[in-house]
Formats: structure tokens, sequence, C-alpha cells
């Protein structure tokens, strides 16, 4: 037991070794953030691969979501939020003074926890990123990104005909995806998904994980989930957080079979958390 | 099996617990509604009431006179050009138009208390009618005019209290020089004689009731003096009580005089007023007021009473004499009352309007609109969504705070020490006014636009920041718009109340009297003028019987025009909600 506090005070973190054949998207290095006195991560220092699922697992309020929020910069939205190490996108680093947030957020997509559509039409739900970013010349060339981006979630088919309905009046399930697609009209690098099925059933939960599966192929996506089940059925790489410290990460296949830290062993077979 | 008992138990707690529950439910559901009867209630009385106060303000008399235009009184320099035109004695067209109506009339007394059946203003309308078209000069033309409004009320039957009777029979008329007297077989005036009697001995009764009033109130009294004060006053009563019994049991003839009802014979087209009535209702001598038109005895005449004393009315017997005659004539009509929506402020009731304040208002508010709103809403936004949250920006917002709660006259102080006596701006003016309400609804549209802003789920915000959207373009883009029917709902409360402010008014001299409305347009704004609360407030202060009314009438309009407001409000509100 004392040696695991030692672990997590020298904030000493198990990496497996990556056999990833995909090259690096997004590098963390020495993260710590804190909300005004209480310091909710330590030293995070992670390198997600492009084009693969990689997920954060961990007991509620070890920093997952705050981690995530970093990648687009939304903490800055929060006053008493401060954040300090580097993490860089293709090398680029986020943290930069000039770098517009507005520009990363473009290029980090977001899906949030709940579903939160814009209280407007399907079509305008999905067209707002493309037209303040300028996307489209014409209605017809906006017409085809809005079709793409519902096609693309799996959305297509459901809501066609119905364009102009308002967003909140689909079902949970619809809703989630609608918001995956408006994040994905803005053809974005990097998508984040904060528990994306946490308010989801089972029907609807295997349609977003399907989902999540088909866009590996073009994005690099980052998913926070409390489901053991989900992150070993659709993420690639793993990554466990405890008490703000990023404890073991590695391809996902190790760290369920063959987790090297006490703390990730309990915690995967359910032992605390 | 074995825990039972003790699950039935628990079970019973809890129903015991539930009754309880639901009896406190329907408690409060009572007391609620009660409450909302009760301010139904109130609500209803306080309508009503003004609603009924104001039924007299709403109709008018207006008298249809044939005038002639004769050039010597219409057009002095006989040109017949405007100028001249503009210099005519309208108002000597006028009276001999009436003059006219009755010729016996010559007395100078009779004369005012004809004169005195409309206010010699109306000359103006007169003018503007000839002006308008020359060719009436020269010949007769009908002019209606409103009544003066003391006969206006007379003849709505609101403040004398009369009653007409017909009768048969034979009235001998004897006629020596002043004087009538009309004498009859029968006991022709022994009704009267009844009503005057009933009449003296409720006063009698009255006044002894006011002595033994006053007389218990001097034995509460605190010092000597106010104790003798009273009692002095309440002998008064008593003597007064006495006295006025004594005339109800009087032997002798009666005599009417300006403390006791009146007595009119109408017949054969004119009317006699009767001075005094033998007791035993056979005699009656009086004096003509209008001639009869034909001699001999009266076969069928109308008793004419007037319970109302002279001396406890503002209209005279002569007055009430020439208006009746005027009705009898089909010159008189009573419709809806145009004049109180299309005249401003008067001296003379009758031809006193609301349109100068409501224009005062609609400019006056125009102003407040376009600072307060704007103002206020872009603060609110700058606040909620922008500022940094240090100690600058909270002692802002308790300030904002605090402005809510400051008294609105003080308001009125300032704008009379910065926007009149600093930068000159003219007083009484819209522009002015505008400002002081802009100053005084600021916090409430801050402080409510900020709480619309509050309310709209972070979430929303996340979401357009999470594809990308600049601040100010999720505020403006989703924030905004969703918050838009509480700010709205906030704006109008703000401006209704400003519309309804009269104290800091007061200090800026919009109170003044004005009795031409403002210009409905840009130049209205530096104009002097009044609005409605104010103009309410003046003529609630007025001792005029009709004033009183208008005040109703003038609330009722404020109200209408309040609801028209809100209702306006809703709709933008239901327009608002039904986009998303
Ligand atoms: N806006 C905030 N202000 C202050 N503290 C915060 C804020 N957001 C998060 N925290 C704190 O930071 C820590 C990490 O929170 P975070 O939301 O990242 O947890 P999480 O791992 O996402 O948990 P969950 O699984 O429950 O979503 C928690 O202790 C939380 O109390
Ligand atoms: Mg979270």
């Amino acid at each position: 037991m004392a040696d695991d506090t030692n672990t997590s005070a020298n904030g000493r973190t198990v990496y497996h070794a990556n056999r990833h054949a995909h090259p690096v998207k997004v590098a963390a290095a020495g993260v710590d953030v804190s909300y005004g006195d209480k310091q909710a991560l330590h030293g995070v220092t992670l390198d997600i691969p492009d084009r693969a699922v990689t997920a954060f697992i961990g007991p509620s309020g070890c920093g997952k979501s705050t981690f995530l929020r970093c990648i687009n910069r939304m903490n800055d939205t929060i006053e008493t939020a401060r954040v300090s190490g580097s993490i860089t996108i293709d090398g680029e680093e986020v943290n930069d003074r000039g770098v517009d947030p507005v520009i990363l957020r473009a290029r980090v997509g977001m899906v949030f926890q709940k579903p939160n559509p814009f209280p407007k039409s399907i079509y305008d739900n999905v067209a707002y990123g493309p037209r303040i970013h300028g996307l489209s010349n014409s209605r017809d060339e906006l017409d085809s990104i809005v079709e793409n981006s519902l096609k693309k979630a799996g959305l297509w088919a459901e809501v066609s005909d119905r364009l102009h309905t308002p967003g909140t009046a689909l079902s949970g399930g619809q809703q989630q995806r609608l918001v995956i697609a408006r994040a994905i009209a803005v053809n974005p690098e990097v998508i984040l998904m904060d528990e994306p099925c946490s308010a989801l059933d089972p029907i609807a939960t295997a349609k977003i994980e399907e989902l999540i599966d088909e866009l590996r192929e073009n994005y690099c996506l980052i998913i926070v989930t409390h489901s053991m089940a989900q992150a070993a059925r659709v993420s690639q790489m793993t990554a466990f957080f405890h008490l703000g410290h990023l404890v073991e990460y590695g391809p996902t296949e190790e760290i369920f079979t063959n987790p090297t830290d006490r703390r990730t062993q309990d915690y995967i077979t359910g032992r605390f958390g | 099996m074995t825990d039972a008992p003790a699950s039935s138990a628990i079970r019973e707690a809890v129903s015991q617990r539930l009754a309880k529950r639901h009896r406190a439910e329907k408690r409060f559901r009572a007391y609620g509604v009660g409450a909302i009867a009760l301010a139904v209630i109130f609500l209803a009385i306080l309508l009503g009431s003004i609603g009924f106060q104001s039924l007299g303000a709403f109709t008018m008399n207006t008298l249809t006179l044939p005038v002639t235009i004769n050039e010597r009184q219409a057009d002095p320099r006989g040109d017949g050009t405007e100028e001249s035109l503009r210099r005519g004695n309208y108002n000597a067209i006028i009276q001999d138009g009436l003059r006219a109506q009755f010729p016996s009339v010559d007395d100078r007394a009779e004369l005012r208390d004809l004169f005195g059946l409309y206010n010699g203003v109306n000359s103006a309308s007169l003018m503007r009618k000839v002006v308008a078209n020359p060719s009436l000069v020269g010949g007769t033309t009908d002019f209606t005019l409103p009544l003066s409004d003391d006969v206006d009320l007379y003849l709505k039957g609101i403040t004398v209290s009369e009653r007409f009777a017909g009768r048969q029979g034979a009235l001998d008329v004897v006629v020596s020089d002043q004087t009538v007297r009309l004498e009859s077989a029968e006991p022709a005036f022994a009704d009267f004689l009844t009503v005057m009697r009933d009449e003296l001995i409720r006063r009698a009764d009255e006044a002894a009731a006011n002595a033994s009033r006053l007389e218990s109130a001097a034995g509460a009294a605190a010092t000597r003096d106010e104790r003798e004060a009273l009692l002095s006053q309440s002998r008064r009563q008593a003597a007064l009580s006495v006295s006025l019994r004594e005339r109800a049991e009087a032997q002798g003839d009666v005599v009417l005089g300006t403390d006791t009802p009146a007595l009119f014979l109408q017949a054969e087209g004119g009317v006699i007023q009767v001075r005094s009535v033998s007791r035993d209702g056979r005699i009656a001598v009086g004096e003509t007021l209008l001639p009869l038109q034909a001699e001999g005895p009266i076969t069928a005449w109308t008793e004419w009473a007037v319970e109302t004393p002279s001396n406890a009315r503002r209209i005279s017997d002569r007055r009430m004499v020439y208006a009746r005659a005027l009705e009898d004539r089909d010159m008189v009509r009573s419709g809806f009352n145009t004049i109180l929506f299309t005249n401003a402020d008067s001296r003379a009731p009758e031809l006193a309007g609301v349109l100068g304040a409501m224009i005062g208002s609609i400019l006056t508010m125009l102003v407040t609109m376009v600072l307060a709103v704007p103002i206020g809403v872009g603060t609110a936004i700058y606040l909620e969504e922008f500022a940094p949250k240090n100690r600058l920006t909270n002692f802002i917002e308790v300030n904002i705070n605090n402005l809510a709660a400051v008294p609105s006259i003080v308001f009125g102080l300032l704008g009379l020490a910065i926007f009149i006596n600093l930068f000159g701006l003219p007083r009484s003016a819209p522009l002015v006014g505008g400002m002081v309400l802009a100053l005084m609804t600021l916090p409430t549209v801050i402080i409510s636009s900020r709480a619309a802003l509050r309310a709209v789920p972070p979430s929303i915000r996340e979401a357009a920041l999470g594809v990308g959207a600049s601040r100010t373009q999720a505020v403006f883009h989703h924030v905004l718009p969703l918050a838009m029917p509480g700010i709205l709902t906030g704006s109008i409360i703000g401006l209704a109340q400003a519309l309804g402010e009269t104290a800091p008014l007061l200090m800026i001299g919009m109170v003044a009297f004005i009795a031409d409305p403002p210009t409905l347009g840009l130049s209205g704004f530096l104009e002097p003028s009044t609005v409605m609360p104010v103009q309410i407030y003046l003529w609630s202060g007025a001792a005029e019987r009709a004033f009183e009314m208008r005040t109703a009438a003038a609330i009722i309009t404020l109200l209408s025009l309040m609801i028209m407001f809100n209702a306006a409000a809703i709709y933008l509100r239901r327009r608002f909600e039904r986009r998303w």
C-alpha cells in the first residue's frame, strides 16, 4: 500500500509498450490542472495515437473530464481553472497564447456527457459549425455537408424527412448522434467524447459504439467511459486515472488482461470505484 | 412471515403520516385558492369602483345650436381674409344664437345663467370652423358644442335629484306685473308639500343626529377648548334641527327658498317657478321664467320638483330651466365623449381630454425604451457573459441592485440637477422625462436580463463553444435568443413601471398645465408636455365633480394602455418562443 502512495506522489505512471502502428496525434507532457486551490490533475503525460480510439477510465472525480477538456481548452471557460504543462496536437502547442481556442475547437470536436443539441432544427444544429467557420460557399454545399455528417453519425435514415423539426424533439440516443454529427460537420481531426453513452439504453449504446468504431478510420477519438466493457469493446488504447494521476496507460488488451498497478487491477475487476 | 406484524405496523404508521401529509397539502392548496380569490375580489372591487366612477365621463351632452354668422361680427374688416375672420367675435355669435332660442330673456342675471350653459373657449372652435369654410359667413349654420360641466352632470342626473309628474286639472292663472298666481279648486300642490315636509324632517333628523354625535365627541375631547368648540357646534346643530322641524310643522304659507326643494311648473311651452304654496295646497305664487304660449286656465301641466336645494347644487334654477328647455327642443344630444380623447388638458372639465398626456406618455416611453432596453440588455450581457469576476464587477453588481431600490423621486432630482441644470435641456420635455425614467428602469432591465441569461443552461454555451464558436457568437447565436423571452418580460415590466411613474416627472416639471398636445414627432420630444399618470394626479386635485369622473376615466385609459402594452409583450414573447 505504501508503495502505491509513493507511486502517486512521484506521479510515476506505468506505460505499456505501444504496439500501435499509427503516429501520435495528441501528446501531453506534465499537465497540471487546478481549480482554485484544489489540484485536480498531477503531471499527466501520455501520447495518443491518430486514427484509433483511446479510452479514459477511472473512478468518479479522478480528473478524466478535466484532462479531456484540456485538449480543446474548454477549461478556459472556467474562471478558477489553471492549466500548466504542454499539450500538442500534431506537434503544435495547444496552450500557446498565440493559439486561438476558436480555431483549436474547430480542429478538436467535443461530445458532451449529456446530449446538448441547440434548440433549433436538426439541419441548423449540424449546419451551425460549418456556417460560422465558413466551410461552405453555397446552399447546396452546406446541404451536402449536413447530409454527410448525419450519414456518418448514422442518423440520416431516421431524420432525412424531418430535417427542419427541432433537434430537441429527438430521442436521447438520436440526440447524442445528432451532437456527434454536429461535431463531425466541422471536419475535426480529434473528437473528444465525455461519457457519450451514459444516458442511453443498450441498443442506442450499441449504435454509438458502432459509430465510434467507424469513425476510427478517419479520426483520432478520445472517449471517457465508466463502462469497462465499453472500453474493452471500442478502444485500442486505455488510460487509467486515479485521484488526478495517470496510473497506467497502454494498449487496451494489456490493461485489461495484464494490469501492472494494483489500483488498475482493483478498478477493472470492480473492487472499487 | 415472522416480520409481518412489524411491516404492518410500519404500513400503518406510514398511512397515518400519509393522511397528515395529504391534509397539509389540501390546506396549502386552500390557502392558495383563498389568496387568489381575495386578490381577484379586491381587483374586481377596485376596477368596478373606478369603472363606475368613470361612467359619467365617457358620455357627454352636446348642444347643437343654429347660429347666424353675420358679417359684422365674424368679419370685422369686411374683406373675408383669414386674418380678418380670425378677429371675429364668435362668442357674441354663439350668445346671439342662444338668445334667439329664449327671446324673453333680457335681464343681466338671466343672461349670465343662459350664457353659462357653455364655456367661452368654444368660440375658438367656431372660429376654426368658419376659417376653414369662409362661405359660412352671412348664413346660418348648426354649431355643436359641449355643454358646460355643471349642466352636463345635471342632465346626466348625477348631481341633482328631481322628479317630473304629469298633472291634469284646472289652474287659474292670474298675472300681476312680476308674479303669477295659480289657483285651483283641488289641493293640486299637496304632493309637493309632502315632499317638502319629508325633506325638512329628514334634514331635522340629520341635524339632531349630528348634534348628539358632536356632544358625545365633546365628552371624549382631550382639551377644554376642543370640548367647548364641539359643544357649541352641537348646540348649533340642535337649534337647526328644532328650526327645521318648526318649519315643517308651521302653519301658514310654505315659502320656497335656497335651502328648500324647488318647484317648477311646465305648461304651454313655458315654465313657472313657484315661490310659495298655501298650506292647503290650493294656491301657488311664483314667477314666470319662460313665458307660457297660451293664456287662460291651465288644464295639463308637469310638476317638476327639484329635491336638491339650490344652495346645495352648482347649477342655478334658471340654468336648469334653460337646459331642460333646450333638451325638450331636441337640441341636446348625449353621445360618446370624443373630446376626452381628442383634446389636451383644459381648465373647463367638459373640454379636458387625455390626448396631450397620451402623446406625452408615448414620446416619453419611446425615449425610455430606446435608452433603457439596449443599454440595460447590453450591460446584462457583458456582466453575465464576459466580465471577469473580480472586486470591481462585484462592486458594480451590488450597486446595480442598490439602484433598483432607490426611490424614484431621487432619479427625478438627479434629472433636474444634471439634465436640466447642467446640460440645459428644456424643462417638462418628454426627452428629459424619458431619460430620467430610463435611469430608473435600467436596474430592473439589467437585473431581469441577467436572470434570464443565467437561466439558459450552460450546456448550450458549451455546445456552441465546442463546435468552435467564439464567445460572442455563442452569446448572440444561442444564449441571447433563448434568454429573449425573459429579457422581454423584464423590460416590459420595467417600462410598464415607468409608464405609471409620477414622482420623478414632477421634479422635472412635467406637472405643468399644458393645453396643447405636443407634436407626435421629432420636435415633440422637446415641447413641454405631461404624461398620463401626472394628468391623473393633476385632475384628482381639481375641485369639480366632472374632473373627479375624468380622473377615473383617465385611470381606465391608462390601465387599457398598460393592458395593450402587456398584451403586445406577451404576443412578442410567444413569437420568440415559437421560433425554437
Ligand atoms: N468547475 C470546477 N470547479 C472546481 N472543481 C472542479 C470543477 N470541475 C471539476 N472539479 C474537480 O476536479 C476533480 C476532477 O473532476 P472531473 O470532472 O475531471 O472528474 P471525472 O473524472 O470526469 O469524474 P466523473 O467520472 O464523475 O465525470 C473533481 O474533484 C472535481 O471536484
Ligand atoms: Mg466527467
